[in-house]
Formats: structure tokens, C-alpha cells, sequence
């Protein structure tokens, strides 16, 4: 077991070194960040000073050396636009995006389940295929799309929801929180949704998927025969047996919510990491950019991580072919 | 009964709390607004960006300002002239005071004159003519500059005073260099203006508070009293949270969404003539374009042919269908509002293909060339569409313009100093000062090899007349003469043909109905100007 994770955590390192180096050789095409940190009458002599003290001017391999030097220590430099640890600026965005994806999450799992459910049971009934022709919508069309019709109803026509941002936060600690204002949950309201939306299809076509897989099984059949009520045998035999892959995509969508949420951040001027990392790169605030990068390959690799090991303690088989092989 | 009293009494006085409470919200004016922009540092010497010293005017004040129509006024100094052609002296004004309340002296001019050339400083450059600041007394300055300075107090609106007290007590005396970590002034303002500052999420919000002590307040009353700046960068987010009412205005309304925005009655358009000329530039210096078919020679050396692509371009078309009439066509490379423009230089050359073809068939041409066409797309309004259309305009006379249209990091790379790796370009210009001056010796002088005379003619343009008017210009202190000197600059620029002028283009503000505001030509917006109904 042991052995198992330090495996891991050693692929992991090695998977957030090729990231950083892969985002290196892009940087070469976001340009000179120079030009938008100076005003037009600066003089040629400084800008190339400037270019210099940044180190603008080293060769790929150099600039990559140090960044990762530094990286290793924790310090992923200062920010070209903000002239501030982007560490810190990270800490700073971090809860906004955080809040998002989980409400995001969440309110997929809510929703997307039982409607899965519904249409598993009742697969020809006429809400089933309401249900699934909007899911289709939820799936073809693209999230700024989405974001901008919310907006459009529930901001502009309709005047119930603030159009952008996050509203007012509290600070506990580090952290900020919006959950703790009114105006803090109305506004998280559209973006929850627009971000939830594909993953909440998602879950219902892999709910529905299972649930009619397993109403086929023959346990089921002996469920019935043995003349248990619909509803034991739809939720306490059918149900159960669906939701182990259901928690595994969760647990690995939560990953390209986290990482997708650049787009609704961006469309709802949401102040999170993803539109940090937008703002950074038509600046070409290369630190900023390299470290938001790195940070989302960590966080696909930890979330990977905890699904595998997941695995391990909800299949006993697994657990029992690693030994014996082990042993082998 | 007693009791019913006592409840009685309760109601009244909680509903009471409650209506003063409404009231006093009623009463507290904000004033909500967006830009796609955030102002990255509050220290007023940081960045030469002109949003940023836009939004921290408003907090801080310098010697001189611009009015509502961008004519320079008395701020701090209250009177200023040439004691000699090498000395400005400027009088301070009496009973200024800082946002924390101390009183503002000449000791603090002098200090924030040297923190806005020290390192850290992007305001050197526009410095470069003084030689000394000096205290005469207590309420007088002197600058001595090299040589005459006749623009100098147009810079100088352009150098916030800070407080020295305060940047000490912080450890800001230097504004921090790019390279190094922000300092006290970054997130922190204490100026003279209008405006404090009360909260500063950086690339979030910012929020302004009245200053009830300004000292221009009786004659100017600020009617707002809080401001909130969100930043907001996707325009369809922009124009919606408009025309929901969570902003009272936006600035730069994208094109597209002009004339929809402008049918909504409960929104206002604000049309502002923008002072910046976009242009035409090609490559005069070197021997062989670096981008062309054309081997051993340079065709634009050949004014016949810079004259051909003049002629070829329709700038009418450009201004109705790709600027949707939001810009006006140009023939001088400074608009209205930049002192040394003349309405009676005005007169394009005619779009007129026959000729141009003919032109190039003179020059050796006849069957036009090709030749490398640079673009930003992402630094002008339509920047990308415009270049699309003069590449078309340029396909009728034969020449065939690649277009290599790109961000404007890797675009400015390309064509600017050292390099110049540029044949044929598109480029706006804004004078720093509002004076000709400032584009003439940037753009049109001959460049100089360190850079510091022409750094922007990426074309290399030459003209030894030109260069000496240029230096008389530079020096006359009679504005008469001077702006005299200016138009015959102008018109040497304009019949040479050394660049293209296409158009000014007019930016579009849109506010809610209520809302009061001075459009500028600079693109400065002041909030002592906002009123709200």
C-alpha cells in the first residue's frame, strides 16, 4: 500500500515537471510582456534593462532551470502585472474557484442523480424524454453560450440575480467565503449552474446507463420474486449498485470542473484562479501563468490519486489480485 | 394598554430605524463602473499606462491639470510662466492638504519630482528636459531645463505630487521597479485629489470615497460620494450587467453592440472623438525590404509608390463598414484637440486606384508586389478588420499584402526598436503631451542610433528639412510662431507621403440614463466630473 503511493507520488512529480516544461515552450508564443509594462515613451534603453532584470533575455533552458528551482522552494516568483508573490495572489483565488466547483459539483449530484434515476425507471415516459432532450441541450451547447443566456434572463430580463462577480465575501482567515451573505449565494447562483450543467448531463446519462444495466441483472429479478416492494428493490438493490462508478466520475470531474471553470469565471467575471490565469495570459505574465498550470496538473494528479485508492478500499478484488501478486 | 403602548412605541421607533436607515441610503450616492482594464497599481510614478494614470488622477493632482476640453488649468500651482527661456516657475497654491491631512509644501513638489525620475519611475522619459527643480521660497518652484521647454508644463500634468512625509513614514520613497515587489504606495494612496481611496481589491474592485476636504470642492461640488470599479472583461457580461442597472456605466462598448444598447431608453451612448491617429507605416530605411519579392532595391524609397498606396486605400469605406462610422478619416497624423493641429491641412488625397496603378507602373511596378502587411489584434478598436480591408483595397492595384496579424505582445516585438523586423505596418498614435511635438520627433525624425531621437518610426522615415524644423519646434517659446513651425511640419509629413493617416476613432462610453459625465478625447475619465439624477 505504501509502496503503492510513494509509486504515485513519484509518477505525479514527474507529471507536473512535464507540464511546467510543455507550458515553457508555449510561453515562447504568448510575446514580450514587456510592451505592456511600460507606457509609450519609455526609452529603448530601459526597456531592454527591464528585459534584462527579468531575465527575459536567458535562453528557454535557463529560464526553465530557474523557474523550477524556484518552484521546488515554493516560490513561483512575482507576478509581471501585479508585482506580488503569485503565490500569494493563488491563496487569494483560490476560495473563489474552489466555492464555484464545489457548489458546481454539488448541485450536479443533486440534480443529476435523481433525474438519472427517473429516467432509468421510466424510460419511455414522456418526462424521460423531456429530460434527456435537455440534457442533450446541457451537452452541445458551449458553457460561455450557456453563461450568457443566464445572464441575459435571470440579470437583464428578469432583474433577479447580480450579473457578475462574486458579491460581498467575508475573510476567515485566508480564506473568503460568500456563503455567508446573501448577496454572496445569489451571486454564485449563475455560475454554480452554468458550470454544473455539463457534468449534471453527465451524471444522469451515467445514472440512467447503469440503472437499466442493473434493473436487467438477475439479482434484481430474485428481488422482485422474493416480492419486495418497488421501492426497496429500486433504491436499496439497484441504486446502490450504481453509484460505485458514479463517485469515481464525480471524483475525477471535479478535476475539469476546477480546471473548466476558466470559462464561467470569465463569462461571470468570477475573481477565481481560472480567470486569474486568463487575465495572465493577455498580459503574458509568464509566472502567473506557469504556476496556474502546474497547480491544475497537482491537482488532476491528487484527485487521481484518491480515486485510485478509492478503488482499492471499495473493491475487495483488487486488493486481493495486488497481493497475491505481490506475493507472487 | 400599557403594554399595547409599549409595543406601540417599539413598531414606531424600529420602523423609524428603518426608514432613516433607507434614507441614508438613498442619500449616499455610488457611482458603479467597469472597464475590461484594472488599474494594476495605485503609485501615480509606477506605470506610464494611460488607464492607470487615468484612475489614480483621481485620486492624486499634479502642478497643472486638463478641463473638460483638455486645455491645461491651474491645480497645485496656481500660476506658472518663463522667468527665462530655460526656467519654468510655478506658484503652489495655499491650504492644500493631503487625504491624511497634512498640509502640501514645496518640499513635497520637490520630493515627487525626484521619485518621478528616480528607478521605478515609467515618468523619466517624459522628464528628460529638466535639469534642476528648485525651491525659490516657500511657495514658489523653479525648473530649469537644458535648452527652452515650451511643453514642459503639458508633462508635467502628467506627475502626480505625493505626500514625502507619508512615502517615508511607508518606505516608498522610490516607486518599486517592475522587477521587485510592490510597494506601500501599490495598494495605498494618499494624494490631493477629489477622490481617496477606501478599499482596493487588486483585478477585482476598487472602491473611491469623496474627499470632503478638497480644495477645489466649493467651486467644483463632487455630486457623487462613493465610487465602485469593477473590473469586467468579457464585453457581453459588460453591456448586460449595463443594461440590468448593476452599473451605471462601462467604458468601451464593444462595436457590435453599439446600436442595441443605443435603443434601450434606460441607456445613454457617450460618443468621444478619441485623439489617437491610426496610420500606415512602411519600411523608407533599408536597401531591401525585409518582406517582399521585390530583390536589391526598396520600392517605398519611391515616394511615387507610398503616394500609390495612399490613393489605394478607401478610407470612406473604411469608416462606414469597419468602423460603422465610429471614426473619422484623417489626412494629418494628429487630430482636433492636439495643440499644432490645422483644420486647413486637412485635405486627403483622393482614393483613387487608376492613379495608384499608374503610380506603381511608374515607379517600375506594373504588376504590383508583395510585401509583408504587420498588425496588432487585440490593441485597436477592429485593428485586425481594418488591415483585412487594406489588404483587399491593396489586392486592386496589384500589390499583394501578407497579413500577419497577432497579439499585441508578439506584434510590437516584431516591428519596434531594436529590430524594426517590419516592411509594411499598421499603428496609432496618441501625443503623450497633446502637442504635435510629441509625434513629430517619435514618429517622423530621423532616428538617432541609441534610440532616444525617432524611437517610433519603425519605418525609418528621413527628411533633413523635416529634422530641422523639428529641433526649432522643439525650442520656440511664442506659441504663435511655434504652431506656425508645426504646420508646415505637418505638411511636409502629409505631401511626402511618410505614413498613411487613416482615421481617429471615435470610442463609445455607455452610462445609465441618469448619469452625467465629461467625456475626454484621451480616453481620461474624471469622476469630479459624474453627476447622477
Amino acid at each position: 500500500m505504501l509502496a503503492f503511493i510513494i509509486q504515485r507520488l513519484f509518477q505525479s512529480v514527474l507529471v507536473m515537471l512535464t507540464v511546467a516544461l510543455i507550458a515553457f515552450a508555449l510561453f515562447n508564443y504568448v510575446g514580450d510582456p514587456i510592451n505592456n509594462m511600460v507606457g509609450q515613451d519609455t526609452t529603448q534603453a530601459d526597456r531592454e534593462r527591464l528585459r534584462q532584470d527579468l531575465g527575459l533575455n536567458a535562453p528557454f533552458v535557463v529560464q526553465f532551470a530557474r523557474f523550477v528551482g524556484h518552484a521546488v522552494q515554493g516560490n513561483f516568483g512575482l507576478s509581471y502585472q501585479q508585482a506580488r508573490p503569485v503565490g500569494q495572489i493563488i491563496l487569494e483565488k483560490m476560495p473563489a474557484t474552489l466555492e464555484l466547483s464545489f457548489m458546481a459539483a454539488f448541485l450536479a449530484l443533486l440534480l443529476g442523480v435523481p433525474m438519472g434515476i427517473y429516467t432509468g425507471l421510466h424510460r419511455s415516459s414522456w418526462g424521460s424524454q423531456a429530460l434527456l432532450a435537455i440534457s442533450l441541450v446541457g451537452v452541445s451547447l458551449p458553457t460561455f453560450l450557456i453563461g450568457i443566456l443566464l445572464i441575459l434572463i435571470f440579470a437583464v430580463l428578469l432583474g433577479w440575480l447580480p450579473s457578475f462577480g462574486r458579491g460581498a465575501v467575508v475573510h476567515i482567515g485566508w480564506w473568503t467565503t460568500g456563503f455567508l451573505t446573501a448577496e454572496g449565494w445569489r451571486a454564485i447562483i449563475l455560475p454554480a449552474i452554468t458550470l454544473a450543467l455539463f457534468q449534471m448531463t453527465l451524471i444522469m446519462r451515467l445514472v440512467r446507463a447503469e440503472m437499466i444495466e442493473v434493473l436487467r441483472t438477475d439479482y434484481i429479478k430474485f428481488a422482485r420474486a422474493r416480492g419486495l416492494s418497488n421501492r426497496a428493490v429500486n433504491f436499496g438493490h439497484a441504486l446502490k449498485n450504481t453509484l460505485v462508478p458514479v463517485i469515481t466520475i464525480t471524483g475525477l470531474q471535479l478535476g475539469s470542473i476546477i480546471a473548466f471553470a476558466v470559462i464561467t469565471e470569465t463569462v461571470f467575471q468570477w475573481p477565481g484562479m481560472g480567470l486569474m490565469f486568463i487575465q495572465a495570459v493577455s498580459f503574458a505574465d509568464i509566472p502567473v501563468m506557469a504556476a496556474y498550470l502546474v497547480l491544475v496538473g497537482f491537482f488532476f494528479v491528487i484527485i487521481n490519486l484518491v480515486v485510485d485508492l478509492l478503488y482499492y478500499a471499495v473493491d475487495p478484488r483488487l486488493r486481493v489480485e495486488r497481493e497475491i501478486a505481490a506475493g507472487g | 394598554m400599557n403594554k399595547r403602548l409599549r409595543w406601540g412605541c417599539k413598531w414606531a421607533l424600529s420602523a423609524m430605524i428603518v426608514l432613516t436607515a433607507f434614507a441614508a441610503t438613498v442619500e449616499a450616492k455610488t457611482f458603479r463602473w467597469a472597464n475590461d482594464g484594472d488599474p494594476t497599481t495605485m503609485d501615480p510614478h509606477a506605470r506610464g499606462d494611460a488607464f492607470v494614470s487615468s484612475f489614480d488622477f483621481n485620486m492624486y493632482e499634479g502642478l497643472v491639470r486638463r478641463d473638460r476640453d483638455l486645455k491645461l488649468e491651474a491645480a497645485l500651482a496656481t500660476e506658472w510662466a518663463n522667468v527665462n527661456p530655460t526656467t519654468w516657475r510655478f506658484k503652489l497654491r495655499h491650504g492644500v492638504t493631503f487625504h491624511d491631512g497634512s498640509p502640501l509644501t514645496v518640499e513635497d513638489v520637490l520630493f515627487s519630482f525626484q521619485r518621478a525620475i528616480a528607478p521605478g519611475s515609467d515618468l523619466a522619459a517624459q522628464m528628460s528636459a529638466v535639469k534642476e527643480v528648485k525651491k525659490i521660497d516657500d511657495d514658489t518652484v523653479d525648473f530649469i531645463t537644458d535648452g527652452p521647454a515650451p511643453i514642459l508644463p503639458n508633462y508635467l500634468a502628467n506627475v502626480a505630487i505625493m505626500s514625502k512625509a507619508w512615502c517615508e513614514a511607508h518606505n516608498t520613497q522610490r516607486a518599486a521597479t517592475l522587477k521587485d515587489e510592490e510597494s506601500y504606495a501599490t495598494r495605498n494612496a494618499n494624494g490631493t485629489g477629489p477622490f481617496m481611496l477606501k478599499d482596493r481589491q487588486p483585478m477585482v474592485r476598487t472602491v473611491l470615497v469623496k474627499n470632503p476636504n478638497w480644495w477645489h470642492l466649493k467651486d467644483q461640488p463632487i455630486d457623487i460620494d462613493e465610487v465602485v470599479f469593477s473590473r469586467v472583461e468579457n464585453p457581453a457580461t459588460r453591456v448586460a450587467a449595463l443594461l440590468s442597472g448593476d452599473l451605471d456605466m462601462i467604458y468601451n462598448v464593444p462595436p457590435q453592440d453599439i446600436e442595441h444598447v443605443e435603443k434601450n431608453p434606460a441607456v445613454k451612448v457617450w460618443q468621444i472623438p478619441e485623439l489617437r491617429t491610426m496610420f500606415l507605416g512602411m519600411d523608407q530605411s533599408r536597401d531591401e525590404l525585409l518582406e517582399s519579392n521585390v530583390k536589391g532595391k526598396n520600392p517605398f524609397k519611391d515616394k511615387r509608390v507610398r503616394r500609390a498606396f495612399y490613393q489605394a486605400i478607401d478610407e470612406d469605406a473604411i469608416v462606414s463598414k469597419v468602423m460603422r462610422g465610429f471614426a473619422h478619416k484623417t489626412a494629418l497624423m494628429v487630430g482636433p484637440g492636439v495643440n499644432g493641429y490645422d483644420a486647413t491641412l486637412e485635405k486627403r488625397f483622393p482614393y483613387d486606384p487608376a492613379t495608384a496603378k499608374k503610380l506603381l507602373a511608374e515607379a517600375g511596378y506594373p504588376d504590383g508586389f508583395e510585401v509583408g502587411f504587420d498588425c496588432p489584434n487585440d490593441r485597436y478598436v477592429n485593428d485586425e478588420a481594418i488591415c483585412q480591408a487594406v489588404v483587399a483595397m491593396l489586392a486592386k492595384i496589384g500589390v499583394k499584402a501578407n497579413l500577419l496579424a497577432q497579439t499585441k505582445a508578439k506584434y510590437f516585438t516584431k516591428i519596434n526598436a531594436p529590430g524594426y523586423q517590419t516592411s509594411f505596418y499598421m499603428l496609432g498614435w496618441t501625443p503623450t503631451p497633446l502637442d504635435a511635438l510629441h509625434m513629430l520627433s517619435n514618429l517622423t525624425q530621423t532616428r538617432s542610433a541609441d534610440f532616444r531621437v525617432g524611437p517610433w518610426n519603425e519605418g525609418g522615415y528621413s527628411n533633413p528639412d523635416l529634422d530641422e524644423l523639428i529641433g526649432k519646434i522643439a525650442v520656440e517659446l511664442d506659441s504663435e510662431k511655434r504652431n506656425e513651425l508645426i504646420s508646415q511640419a505637418l505638411t511636409i509629413v502629409r505631401d511626402d507621403f511618410a505614413y498613411v493617416p487613416l482615421h481617429q476613432q471615435i470610442v463609445v462610453w455607455a452610462t445609465r440614463a441618469n448619469v452625467e459625465l465629461a467625456p475626454l478625447g484621451t480616453n481620461d475619465f474624471q469622476l469630479r466630473y459624474v453627476k447622477l439624477k
